[in-house]
C-alpha cells in the first residue's frame, strides 16, 4: 500500500513537471513572441517569407506551435502512464 | 442558374444531410441526450469539438476583424487556439476521470454544496446566453443575406431553425451533425481562399501566399509589403504594426486563453469519448482540425482587405460591382457621397485632422446605418446615383465615405474575388453550419445547466427522465427567444466582439474555480463561492459599465478594454478565493479523497454515469 501510494506520488510528480514544461514553452510561443517580444523579433529575427518574425509567430507560428505541444502532451502522459502501470505492477 | 438557385442547392443539400444524421441518431436516454452515452471516437469528437468551437464568430467576423485591425487580430488567433492547449492540459483529463455530465455538477461535488452549484449555474447561463447572442447575431448575417431581408428579419429566421434544430437530438445526434458540419465548413473556408491565394499571389497554398509575393500587379511584390502600402496610402496604420497597447493586446489574448479553457460548452464535449487517454487523442484531433481554419483566418483577411480596395476605392458608384449594391441593400455597407463627386473614397484615420474616419455621426445608439422608413419618398430613399440614402447624421470631419460591418467580410471576399457562384454558396451553407453547430451546443449546455443542475439537483430531486427533458427544452425556448433579441440588438456592434464578452466571463468565473479544484486540496466551497462570485461580478460590471453605461476610453482601468478584463477578473477571482479559504474550515476528507482519484488514472470513474 505504502508502495503504491510512493508510486502515485512519483505519477503526480511526473505529471506536473510534463503539464509545467508544456506550458512555459506554451507562454514563450505565444505571448512571448507573439506579443511581449514582438517588436525585437521583427527586427532581430530573419523574415519567414516577406512576413517579420515577430508577426508571422502571432498569427501564423504560434497556432502549429500549440498543434504541437498538445502532440507531445498525448505522447509524454502516455509515457508517464506506462510507468506508472509498470510501478504498480512491481508492488502487486 | 442565378446565385440565389445556387444558395438554396448548396444549403438545402447541407440541411437534408444533417437533418437526416439527426434522426438516425434521436437520443433514447438522458444520458445519451447529454452526453451521448460516453462513446464517442476520438477522431469524430475531435471533429464535432471543432464544430462546436467553429462559432459563426470564427467563421464569419474573425477574418474581417482581422482584415481591419492588422496585426492586433492576432488576438482572436492566438486566444483562441492557444486557450485549447491550457484546457487540454490543465483541466478536460481530470474533468473526465470524474465523469459528470455537467461542469456546475463538478463545482457542485467538488466544493460539497448546493450554493456553489447554485451559483456554477448562474455562472453558466450568463456565459451561455453572452455567447449565444453573438451566434444569433451572426446567424442573422447569414439569413439576411441569403434572403435579402433586413437584419432584424434574419435573425427571427435563423432561431426558428436553430430551435427546430437543437431540440431534436440531444447530444449524441449534435455531435454526428456536427461532424458534417465541420467537414462542410473546412471546405467552405478554405476553397475560397485557395481561389484567391492563386489569382493575387500565384500560389496554391494561402499561408505561403500570405509570406509570399503578390503577382497580381504590374510587378511582383512581397505582398504584406503591398497591403501595408495600400493602408497608409489611404491614411490607416500599417496592416502588419498594432495599435493596441501591449498591456491591453496581453489581457485580451490572455482573456480568451483562459475564457476557453472554462467554457462549458467545450468541457462537455470531452465528456462523450470513452476514457482519459482518448481525452488526449480527441484533443490533439480538435485542436489540429481548428488550426486548418485558423492558420487561413489571416490569410482571407489580409486577401479581403487588398481586395476591397482594389474593387471600391475610387471607382464611381454607377460602376461599382454588383455585390456592392446587393450589400448596400441589406444595410451591410453604406456610401455616403460627402463631396458629392459620384466616386467611392475610401480613408482612413490618418487623413482628417482629428484623427476620425466615420461616414455618419456615430453615438452610444446609433452605431450602425439607419434608413428613412420604407413610406418615405422616393427623394428622401434613393440618391442622385442610385445609392441608398442614410437617415444618418453624416459626419462631414474626415473624406472617408464607405462604411461597411466588418462580419460581412467573410461573405463579400468570394464575391469581390469574383469566384464562381458555387464557391460562395458552399461559403453560406458553411457559414450556417458554424452558426448552427454552435447555437445548439451552447443551447444544450444552456438548457442541462437548467434541467439537470438547477431543477433536478437543487429544486426538484424526484423528477423523472422525461420531466427532465421537458424542462430542457423548455429553457432552450426561452434562452432563444432572449437570445434573438439581443441578437437584434447585440451589446457591440461585432460578433467577435460580443463573443470575446462570453469568454471573459468564463475566464473570471469558471476556470480559476475548476482550476484549484483539481490541483488544490486546500480549496473549501466558502473559497470558491467568494472567488466566483467575485470574478463574474467585478467582469461583468466593467463590460456593463463600458458597453451600456456609456464609460469613455479614459476610464479604463490600467488600460485595459472591457475585453481584456476577464483576465484581471480572474486574478480577482483566484485571490479572493485563496484569501476566503485561508480563513474558513478546509474541505472535508471524502472531498479529499474525490481529488486524489481523479488525478489518477485508472480505477473507476468517481462517479457513475447514473442519469
Amino acid at each position: 500500500m505504502a508502495k503504491t501510494k510512493a508510486a502515485k506520488g512519483r505519477y503526480w510528480r511526473a505529471h506536473l513537471r510534463c503539464v509545467g514544461v508544456l506550458l512555459v514553452i506554451w507562454f514563450v510561443t505565444s505571448f512571448g513572441c507573439g506579443i511581449l517580444l514582438r517588436d525585437w523579433l521583427d527586427e532581430n529575427f530573419p523574415s519567414v517569407g516577406s512576413a517579420p518574425f515577430g508577426f508571422w509567430m502571432a498569427q501564423q507560428g504560434s497556432i502549429i506551435s500549440f498543434v504541437l505541444i498538445l502532440l507531445g502532451y498525448k505522447f509524454w502522459m502516455e509515457r508517464i502512464e506506462a510507468d506508472l502501470e509498470h510501478d504498480e505492477e512491481e508492488t502487486k | 442558374m442565378t446565385q440565389d438557385t445556387w444558395n438554396f442547392i448548396f444549403i438545402g443539400l447541407s440541411f437534408a444531410l444533417y437533418i437526416g444524421i439527426a434522426v438516425r441518431q434521436r437520443a433514447g436516454s438522458t444520458s445519451e441526450y447529454y452526453t451521448a452515452g460516453g462513446g464517442v471516437s476520438p477522431f469524430a469528437n475531435g471533429m464535432a469539438t471543432a464544430a462546436d468551437w467553429m462559432s459563426a464568430a470564427t467563421f464569419i467576423s474573425m477574418a474581417g476583424l482581422i482584415a481591419s485591425k492588422g496585426f492586433d487580430g492576432a488576438q482572436f488567433l492566438m486566444g483562441w487556439t492557444g486557450g485549447f492547449v491550457l484546457l487540454t492540459v490543465l483541466m478536460v483529463p481530470f474533468l473526465r476521470k470524474f465523469g459528470k455530465a455537467t461542469v456546475p455538477d463538478f463545482i457542485g461535488e467538488r466544493y460539497y454544496s448546493k450554493g456553489a452549484r447554485g451559483v456554477a449555474v448562474v455562472c453558466a447561463i450568463f456565459i451561455c446566453l453572452t455567447y449565444i447572442m453573438g451566434q444569433m447575431n451572426g446567424v442573422g448575417v447569414v439569413f439576411s443575406q441569403l434572403f435579402g431581408v433586413s437584419l432584424a428579419q434574419g435573425v427571427v429566421i435563423g432561431s426558428a431553425v436553430v430551435f427546430f434544430y437543437a431540440g431534436m437530438g440531444g447530444m449524441k445526434g449534435i455531435t454526428y451533425t456536427q461532424v458534417a458540419q465541420y467537414t462542410v465548413m473546412a471546405f467552405a473556408y478554405t476553397i475560397p481562399a485557395v481561389f484567391i491565394a492563386i489569382a493575387m499571389t500565384n500560389n496554391v497554398v494561402p499561408q505561403l501566399g500570405l509570406i509570399g509575393e503578390y503577382t497580381a500587379g504590374e510587378e511582383a511584390v512581397p505582398f504584406l509589403e503591398k497591403l501595408n502600402r495600400i493602408n497608409t496610402d489611404l491614411g490607416f496604420e500599417e496592416y502588419t504594426s498594432g495599435k493596441l497597447e501591449k498591456i491591453d493586446l496581453f489581457c485580451i489574448t490572455a482573456a480568451l486563453m483562459c475564457g476557453t479553457a472554462g467554457l462549458p460548452h467545450v468541457i462537455v464535449r470531452f465528456f462523450t469519448v470513452k476514457d482519459v487517454k482518448s481525452v488526449r487523442k480527441s484533443a490533439c484531433w480538435t485542436l489540429t482540425f481548428i488550426a486548418v481554419i485558423y492558420l487561413t483566418a489571416p490569410t482571407i483577411g489580409a486577401f479581403s482587405r487588398v481586395n476591397l480596395i482594389e474593387s471600391l476605392n475610387n471607382s464611381s458608384y454607377e460602376k461599382a460591382p454588383e455585390w456592392f449594391k446587393d450589400f448596400e441593400k441589406t444595410g451591410q455597407m453604406a456610401w455616403v457621397d460627402k463631396n458629392d463627386d459620384g466616386v467611392i473614397q475610401f480613408h482612413g484615420p490618418g487623413h482628417s485632422k482629428n484623427g476620425t474616419d466615420s461616414v455618419f455621426v456615430v453615438t452610444s445608439t446609433v452605431k450602425k446605418p439607419i434608413y428613412p422608413e420604407d413610406s418615405a419618398p422616393e427623394e428622401q430613399r434613393v440618391g442622385k446615383y442610385g445609392e441608398r440614402i442614410l437617415a444618418n447624421k453624416t459626419d462631414l470631419s474626415n473624406p472617408n465615405e464607405l462604411w461597411f460591418g466588418n462580419d460581412i467580410m467573410v461573405m463579400a471576399n468570394p464575391h469581390m474575388a469574383g469566384l464562381p457562384k458555387w464557391v460562395i454558396a458552399l461559403l453560406m451553407a458553411g457559414c450556417i453550419a458554424a452558426a448552427l453547430s454552435t447555437a445548439a451546443g451552447l443551447l444544450l449546455v444552456l438548457s442541462t445547466s437548467i434541467s439537470h443542475d438547477l431543477m433536478k439537483k437543487i429544486v426538484k430531486p424526484d423528477m423523472t427522465d422525461q420531466e427532465e427533458v421537458k424542462y430542457a427544452r423548455a429553457a432552450s425556448f426561452v434562452a432563444l427567444t432572449v437570445a434573438a433579441y439581443f441578437g437584434i440588438n447585440p451589446p457591440s456592434t461585432f460578433i467577435a466582439k460580443t463573443v470575446a464578452f462570453a469568454f471573459g466571463l468564463a475566464a473570471s468565473s469558471f476556470f480559476p474555480t475548476l482550476l484549484m479544484g483539481i490541483f488544490s486540496r486546500k480549496m473549501n466551497k466558502q473559497g470558491a463561492i467568494a472567488g466566483m462570485v467575485a470574478g463574474i461580478g467585478f467582469t461583468l460590471s466593467y463590460i456593463i459599465f463600458f458597453q451600456f453605461l456609456g464609460g469613455t476610453k479614459a476610464q479604463y482601468l490600467f488600460g485595459i478594454s472591457p475585453e481584456g478584463i476577464g483576465f484581471l477578473g480572474m486574478i480577482i477571482n483566484f485571490l479572493v478565493a485563496f484569501t476566503v479559504a485561508k480563513f474558513t474550515p478546509a474541505p472535508p476528507k471524502e472531498v479529499t479523497d474525490l481529488i486524489d482519484n481523479v488525478r489518477y488514472p485508472g480505477g473507476k470513474e468517481t462517479a457513475a454515469q447514473d442519469h
